[in-house]
């Protein structure tokens, strides 16, 4: 089974998957916020978005919030802030897991789209298409399940052989399939897009009031114009 | 019922006479708004003017409100920010309104700028306002340049250790002025603070005296307009300009239909584009500043593109940092480089159509080559387009001169 549309580009926005997301669609950002929550916030804070935001924007109640999304002495009113010790997040993986509150504006909804669903297993561990030799493992495997790279050789004029992975490959099922995850990583990506700026839901809405009353005031003004004008046209 | 009225209205004019004898208000309002006297064929290149002030105001009120939650530190900077778009009432609203309003300040100036290169507007009796006008992009660079900085992200951090260390290819003294500069051996905290008090005190107060200046030599002269002729030539009994009409009201009523469409565009791009693609607000710039690390590509915001385009198109730094320079520079001196019997571009000859229309394709080319890779033919093309950048200047005087023209209407046509 092949995962559909892979993303190899190595930098740059250039063969990125779309995220397809709809941050106005609460039920996709209540099930994203859950699944940040269990797979992300172990290890990566959002420290601009407190808890009790997600009540006011993702229609939940304050009971919801505290009982499916905080975890031990934290309050409603707190930043998300993972667990972990930074030093020694730094020990285990060589560098400490970044602050994920603003990625979605600095990478891009379908750089995280495309980089959730492009890990793979070698024999040196997991590995990423789009980020190649991050230092973060799988999170989601049991989720997705095990890719591996199909790869192809190629040699350049100078004779250099170069390997190169132009494919990955679904070797072992996770829990869900790939439609599934592909859904389930769209709502993480659209739960991030929101927390990176979560006024958009009211720029969005109010937007198109406020440029309904600008219109009508520019059409009440071109009426005045044409008025006054009118002796200086003839 | 009436009297009372008729009283009231009484000891307001006593109020504005008293206030008159010791202030020239209402002298003021006649010789600026009713009394002004502007051509009547004013078209939709006269509109940029009265929209950058507006600019200017928002920019100033919402400038006030942002330095009310912002914190001038390196280690909070960023962070204020992100409170100011989170916790602050309608901080998100403010802070868009201010960085969607730079861009338009510098896309209205620019179309400003184009529109006086159309019409000759800097033709004497006009170059002072022509001077004035370079001076105030000036400031709006330094203005918008410390701006950016003050958000504190990687390109601001980075952006700002681009552009300073320019001044480090200065041969002798250009390692002192760059420390001199930032205040510090690197971008720190120091630069951070002195590049705030600048940015909400130092520019915005030059911008004003500026502006005021630019619109005092304005209506001292009288706007010129499309055509180019003077309207003063022919002027009715009481001395009136016979193509002239008083600016309010028709002016004023004509420029708040030009505020309606420009504020649709403008909230437009605020509500549904705040970013513009990565041009306004740019990506990298939601990464804190971190002077370990430094971003893949390190590029100006759009409006300074077209002159660092010219920088990296000459091989040399210090070469390319006077490149950059002498192309601001340059303007200065177009007052006295055209030298068409006519003014407008209406009646000028076709080479100088072409040349202003290359001028133009080539400013945006350089705008568009500097966000690219810099491969050999985009080099190459930078280069083309910076040479005629200045070939333009340099051949004005002979085309404008030589080039045969068509005869200037005795009064403005429609």
């Amino acid at each position: 089974m092949l995962a559909s549309g892979l993303a190899f580009a190595a930098a740059g926005g250039e063969g990125l998957e779309n995220a397809d997301i709809n941050v106005h669609d609460k039920a996709s950002l209540q099930r994203g916020a859950a699944m940040y929550v269990n797979y992300c916030l172990g290890c990566h804070s959002m420290q601009y978005l407190r808890y009790n935001r997600l009540v006011e924007d993702l229609d939940l109640s304050e009971e919801q919030v505290q009982q499916f999304l905080l975890s031990g002495s934290q309050e409603v009113s707190d930043p998300m802030l993972s667990a972990m010790d930074a030093d020694e997040a730094e020990e285990w993986f060589g560098i400490a897991p970044p602050d994920l509150t603003l990625t979605a504006r600095s990478r891009g909804p379908d750089w995280i789209y495309s980089y959730l669903k492009s890990f793979y297993l070698t024999e040196d561990g997991w590995n990423n298409t789009v980020m190649p030799n991050a230092s973060m493992p799988h999170v989601l495997w049991e989720l997705q399940g095990i890719q591996r790279p199909i790869t192809e050789s190629h040699t350049n004029e100078e004779g250099v052989e170069r390997v190169e992975i132009v494919d990955l490959e679904l070797d072992e099922a996770g829990t869900l399939s790939p439609e599934e995850y592909s859904d389930h990583v769209r709502d993480l990506v659209a739960f991030m897009e929101y927390a990176a700026e979560p006024a958009v839901l009211k720029r969005e809405k109010m937007g198109i009031w406020v440029l309904l009353f600008l219109v009508i005031f520019t059409g009440l003004a071109w009426l005045l114009y044409q008025e006054y004008w009118k002796d200086v046209k003839k | 019922m009436a009297k009372p009225a008729s009283n009231l209205s009484k000891n307001v004019q006593a109020v504005g006479a008293w206030v008159d004898e010791r202030l020239p208000v209402s002298k003021t309002w006649r010789e600026h708004l009713t009394e002004y006297y502007a051509p009547k064929n004013f078209n939709l290149w006269y509109y940029f003017g009265s929209l950058a002030i507006v600019v200017l105001v928002i920019q100033l009120v919402t400038g006030i409100w942002l330095t009310m939650f912002y914190t001038p530190h390196a280690d909070m900077a960023f962070g204020s920010v992100e409170f100011i778009m989170r916790d602050v009432e309608w901080g998100w609203l403010i802070r868009y309104m201010h960085s969607t309003g730079a861009s338009f300040f510098f896309i209205l100036v620019y179309l400003h700028m184009f529109r006086a290169l159309l019409y000759g507007s800097y033709r004497k009796p006009r170059e002072l306002i022509w001077i004035l006008g370079v001076l105030i992009l000036l400031v709006m660079m330094a203005e918008a340049f410390m701006g950016y900085v003050l958000p504190w992200g990687q390109m601001s951090y980075w952006g700002a250790q681009v552009i300073i260390s320019l001044f480090g290819a200065i041969p002798e003294v250009g390692d002192v002025l760059v420390e001199w500069i930032r205040g510090d051996y690197m971008i720190s905290n120091a630069t951070l603070n002195r590049f705030f008090a600048l940015h909400v005190v130092a520019m915005p107060l030059a911008l004003l005296a500026l502006v005021v200046l630019h619109l005092v030599a304005l209506h001292e002269v009288g706007s010129n307009n499309p055509d180019g002729v003077e309207i003063k030539k022919h002027k009715d009994e009481k001395g009136r300009p016979l193509d002239g009409i008083p600016f309010h009201p028709y002016y004023t009523v004509k420029d708040l239909f030009g505020v309606g469409v420009f504020l649709i565009l403008f909230a437009f791009v605020l509500f549904y584009a705040p970013e513009m693609g990565g041009l306004f607000l740019e990506p990298d710039n939601f990464v804190p500043a971190d002077p370990l690390v430094t971003p893949e590509h390190i590029v100006p915001v759009w409006y300074f593109t077209p002159y660092y385009a010219m920088l990296r198109a000459v091989p040399d730094k210090f070469l390319g940092v006077m490149v950059m320079g002498a192309a601001i520079f340059v303007l200065f001196f177009l007052p006295w480089l055209d030298r068409s019997k006519v003014r407008s571009i209406r009646y000028k000859g076709l080479p100088s159509k072409i040349m202003l229309a290359l001028f133009v394709v080539g400013f945006i080319r350089l705008g568009m080559l500097a966000l690219g890779d810099g491969t050999p033919i985009q080099t190459l093309e930078s280069r083309i387009w910076t040479a005629y950048y200045f070939a333009f200047f340099v051949l004005l005087p002979f085309v404008t001169k030589f080039e045969k023209t068509k005869p200037e209407p005795d009064r403005v046509t429609k």
